[in-house]
């Protein structure tokens, strides 16, 4: 038997911060709800792991615009966040796993072996959303969209959300006792071009660029949904296969884009 | 170092590793079997638990994250003589078969009627949502909980008799 791994539980988000370091070699944990079954089968046996819970980063406060989300609030507990974040976070799971996750969590999220994960990244790309993270190189804020793209290795400290854009969010759900999402499609028109990304479309989720310079060149919602697939590979697994992804993912954008008005 | 905690009123000082899920705690160090190991994952709801009242899956749980509360269990509803009413309800109902589900069915109610007594049936499923059951079919289990949160419980009971 492996000797259990250190336990790193800072007070304070400076002490986080501290504890994290560069990063080498800590496991951060949010509510667990992800890690813990990984640690429980012994298909991750870290050295030090790093708790959230109690470093002070949980709660949900705007100003001038923006609304900035502790990257411990939990899944559950979004309300006054920006829509359709809010609606997207009801769908992940049920309550009793939405009252422990946390947003940073889920951003955080690769796909599951079964179903996707991280149902919150399409939101957040589509909204606009910017990440506040420590590790190597000390404190620096990025675009969700770049911090997905370096695979993370950072501690996420907040999330900044800008409020206030029209929105669009269609999803596929499986009927099952909880909610999957098999995949969902957040439309945003934000001042610099309508903005559309997609959950459950492949390791991450990921903007839908054939869509938005369609949209940009002046392309009707019909039109530019035709391209809603390009440069993706779409997964298959226990929700659906990708041929049947690839039939509804246009018809899902047309939905997202109808409601932008 | 050991973690305190209470389980059904009881102060227990708790030898696991501190990231040893709580359910593994529960049946294994303190041999409180009514949280069931499902699926180990989050995706049955057989483990759930109360900790200081909130219903959580007990498999998700880090005991760490739990030093400190209160958590409670089916085995600390009833008094040990008389059954509590969401119990008495899924006898007189026969929301059980296997039986598997539904210890954690009953705590995610208790939860529920604690803070929503008079609980709908939208809120009943709400609230039951992310719980499996392989056998019923979910129709008497939301009865038997419907009944507690309409008040009907106790004419069932008068009319089956079964234990009290």
């Amino acid at each position: 038997m492996t000797a259990p791994p250190e336990l790193l539980t800072p007070t304070s988000p400076a002490e986080a911060a501290a504890a994290f370091g560069d990063g080498a070699g800590v496991t951060v944990m949010g509510g667990g709800t992800i890690l813990l079954p990984q640690l429980t089968y012994g298909k991750l046996r870290p050295t030090r792991v790093l708790m959230t819970g109690r470093a002070g980063l949980s709660g949900v406060d705007s100003s001038n615009g923006v609304v900035h989300i502790g990257a411990a609030t939990p899944v559950g507990a979004l309300d006054g966040a920006p829509e359709p974040l809010v609606t997207a976070a009801g769908h992940v799971a049920d309550g009793e796993i939405r009252a422990v996750g946390t947003i940073a969590g889920n951003l955080c999220a690769t796909a599951g072996a079964s179903a996707p994960r991280g149902d919150l990244q399409a939101p957040l790309l589509a909204l606009g959303a910017r990440i506040t993270s420590v590790g190597a190189g000390g404190e620096k804020t990025e675009d969700v969209e770049t911090f997905l793209e370096s695979g993370s290795g950072r501690l996420v400290l907040s999330i900044d959300v800008p409020s206030g854009q029209p929105f669009g969010y269609a999803r596929l759900d499986r009927p099952h006792t909880h909610h999957y999402t098999m995949l969902a499609v957040t439309a945003v028109r934000g001042s610099d071009g309508v903005r559309v990304a997609a959950s459950g479309v492949g390791d991450r989720s990921r903007r839908l660029t054939g869509v938005e310079s369609a949209l940009a060149g002046g392309a009707s919602a019909a039109d530019a949904s035709a391209h809603a697939a390009e440069g993706l590979e779409l997964p298959t697994d226990a929700l659906a296969s990708g041929w049947y992804r690839e039939q509804m993912l246009p018809l899902l954008v047309q939905r997202a884009l109808g409601q932008l008005g | 170092m050991p973690i305190n905690l209470t389980v059904n009123g009881v102060e227990e000082e708790i030898r696991s590793d501190a990231l040893t899920p709580l359910l593994r705690v529960l049946r294994e160090e303190l041999h409180i079997t009514s949280p069931k190991a499902g699926c180990e994952q989050g995706g049955c709801g057989a483990c759930t638990v109360l900790v200081d009242g909130e219903p959580r899956r007990s498999c998700l749980t880090p005991l760490i994250s739990v030093e400190g509360a209160e958590v409670t269990t089916l085995e600390g509803l009833s008094d040990g003589v008389n059954l509590a009413p969401i119990q008495r309800a899924f006898y007189d109902l026969y929301a059980a078969q296997c039986g598997f589900c539904s210890p954690g069915m009953m705590m995610a109610s208790t939860a529920l009627l604690n803070g929503t007594p008079n609980a709908s049936r939208e809120q009943i499923m709400e609230a039951l949502e992310g719980h499996i059951c392989r056998c019923t079919g979910y129709v008497k289990i939301i009865a038997a909980v419907e009944s507690v949160a309409n008040g009907t419980a106790a004419a069932n009971a008068a009319s089956n008799g079964g234990p009290r």
